[in-house]
């Protein structure tokens, strides 16, 4: 079970979450310019990587905020949590 | 292959087993093969399987990372059935419902396909009604389903607490009588060992690290070195991702863990697979008498081959609410597999933007009753250059062009 650190509750654990998948996605700004191949990256394409994954989590059985959280994908360890807009902090983990 | 019977058995056994042959060579890998499939699973060797038998073509390796069969194939629950909703995805498990009827007389290979029966239980009104137009979908398409009610269940389930004061009261089920299990490694052994028989090579601990193109895909690099291929087919099941990067791709699929567990065995209790949507439940008991439970995914991405307890604990609420009795259960072992999720359900079987690669992923926690099926249309798909009508419409342009095939009310909890 993940321990996650909501950034305004602390400590909490997962099941006190939801998942939201991978972060820092942007939904393009004139959905009606872009073709559908730039429409299909967006809505489904994803990286998934094995290794660091930077992803968003709500607290919705809490403060019911969003937030974002980088992990690894073979260990689950947290590598760092941020705030939405807060720039991913730098980490000094080794390889990913 | 020297062919298994009653015979071999009493003669092997009267020579304390010291003479059978090993049911598959190990060779080391060739410099060049027309087809090579990465992934020994389930998928991958009945796709090696159908394409020599099938299609003739013989010079082909399947590369495997570590041994065959302990990636999902080995760690799955072991359902099979075929009552899916949308057209494309009944036709296309039906396919593997007709080849599971004699696979076993096929590859001369006891696989343990057992009809027991899958019964999918409904807890609320709209339950129900997503079961009926399910069922009448199945049968629309010439599969067998039927739709029982409260009573019915009772009689066929007399362990499940179907009583009216229960929490999750039963309000009906559908019901496939040719769904069931299959012995899992035994798939994985008996495509390996009639694809082996073929002349397919089937080569352990060798890793694909690279997709190796020049304007088309020309080969794979290995742990084992540099492998050229007229045609590459991946076949890695939760770690197509990884293999998609390698060729420049990225793909509609999150890896996700999936876990499972069983119990110490017991007399039998439980004759068909059991399962609910809903409280997020199944439960199978196996041919030893273990009941074997299992859940939906862990939310979170994942590759590490272990999910959170959450998911056990909710699983174990559900199942002793259903099923009293089991609470004086020792559960003995828990594990995961990593499984590869599509937003929709289905999976992609087809060719990629590159020429001469072609993929087979997003079977997600429903992959293994698919085995013979997928194998099946993948092969055809590469042997020919192009899908079979059973898997046109899964292909990976679905995303763009927006004809999804939404299966998440028969394949989301339901395996
Ligand atoms: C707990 C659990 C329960 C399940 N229950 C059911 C069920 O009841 N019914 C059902 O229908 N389905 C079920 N599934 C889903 C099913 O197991 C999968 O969909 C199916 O097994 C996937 O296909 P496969 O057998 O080819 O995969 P795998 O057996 O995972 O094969 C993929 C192989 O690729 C190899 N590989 C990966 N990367 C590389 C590389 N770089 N180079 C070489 N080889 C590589 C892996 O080592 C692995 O052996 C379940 C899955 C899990 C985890
Ligand atoms: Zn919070």
């Amino acid at each position: 079970m993940l321990l996650i650190q909501c950034p305004w509750c602390g400590p909490r654990e997962e099941s006190e979450y939801s998942y939201g998948g991978e972060a820092h996605i942007l939904r393009p700004e004139n959905p009606e310019a872009v073709s559908d191949e730039e429409w299909a990256d967006y809505l489904f394409m994803r990286q998934n990587p094995s290794g660091r994954h930077q992803e968003q989590w709500s607290h919705s059985a809490g403060c019911r905020r969003w937030f974002n959280v980088e992990r690894d994908t073979n260990t689950f360890k947290i590598l760092s949590v941020y705030r939405p807009g807060d720039p991913p902090p730098e980490i000094n983990d080794g390889p990913a | 292959m020297k062919k298994y019977s009653v015979f071999s058995l009493i003669r092997q056994g009267l020579r304390r087993d010291a003479e059978w042959p090993r049911a598959w060579r190990n060779p080391d890998p060739k410099k060049t093969y027309d087809v090579v499939l990465v992934g020994g699973g389930g998928h991958g060797l009945a796709t090696a399987y159908y394409l020599a038998k099938e299609h003739g073509i013989t010079n082909v390796a399947v590369l495997e990372k570590g041994w065959i069969g302990t990636g999902s194939v080995g760690r799955n629950t072991t359902i099979v059935r075929s009552n899916y909703l949308r057209d494309e995805t009944g036709h296309l498990y039906e396919k593997s419902m007709q080849l599971w009827q004699n696979l076993s007389q096929e590859l001369n290979y006891n696989l343990m396909y057992s009809k027991r029966g899958v019964v999918s239980l409904g807890h609320t009104l709209q339950e129900m009604r997503d079961i009926a137009r399910r069922v009448n979908a199945n049968r629309l398409n010439g599969i067998d389903a039927e739709l029982l009610d409260t009573e019915q269940v009772k009689k066929l389930v007399p362990m499940l607490n179907a009583s009216a004061d229960s929490r999750y009261p039963v309000l009906g089920a559908s019901y496939q009588r040719r769904g069931g299990t299959a012995r899992h490694d035994a798939v994985a052994w008996g495509y390996a060992r009639a694809a082996d028989s073929l002349g397919v090579d089937i080569i352990q601990n060798c890793e694909v690290t690279g997709i190796r193109q020049n304007g088309r895909v020309v080969g794979v690099d290995t742990s084992r070195g540099a492998i050229d291929a007229g045609r590459v087919g991946v076949v890695v099941a939760g770690n197509s991702s990884v293999l998609a990067k390698m060729a420049d791709l990225r793909l509609p699929i999150e890896s996700h863990p999936l876990q499972a567990l069983v119990s110490e065995p017991v007399k039998p209790v439980l004759d068909q697979v059991v399962m609910s949507n809903m409280v997020h439940m199944y439960v199978s008991q196996s041919q030893k008498g273990e009941l074997v439970a299992g859940a939906g995914i862990d939310s979170y991405n994942g590759y590490g081959m272990r999910g959170s307890v959450s998911i056990i604990q909710g699983l174990m609420a559900a199942t002793v609410e259903l099923f009293p009795m089991f609470s004086r259960l020792r559960m003995m072992r828990a594990w995961a597999g990593i499984v590869d999720i599509c937003p929709d359900a289905s999976p992609i079987v087809g060719k990629m933007p590159v020429d001469g690669l072609y993929f087979n992923c997003g079977w997600g926690t429903g992959g293994f009753k698919a085995t013979p099926g997928s194998g099946w249309v993948f092969a055809h798909t590469i042997a020919n250059d192009r899908p079979h009508p059973l898997n046109e419409a899964f292909s990976l342009d679905r995303f763009t062009t927006g004809h999804l095939i939404d299966e998440h009310g028969a394949a989301a909890v339901a395996h």
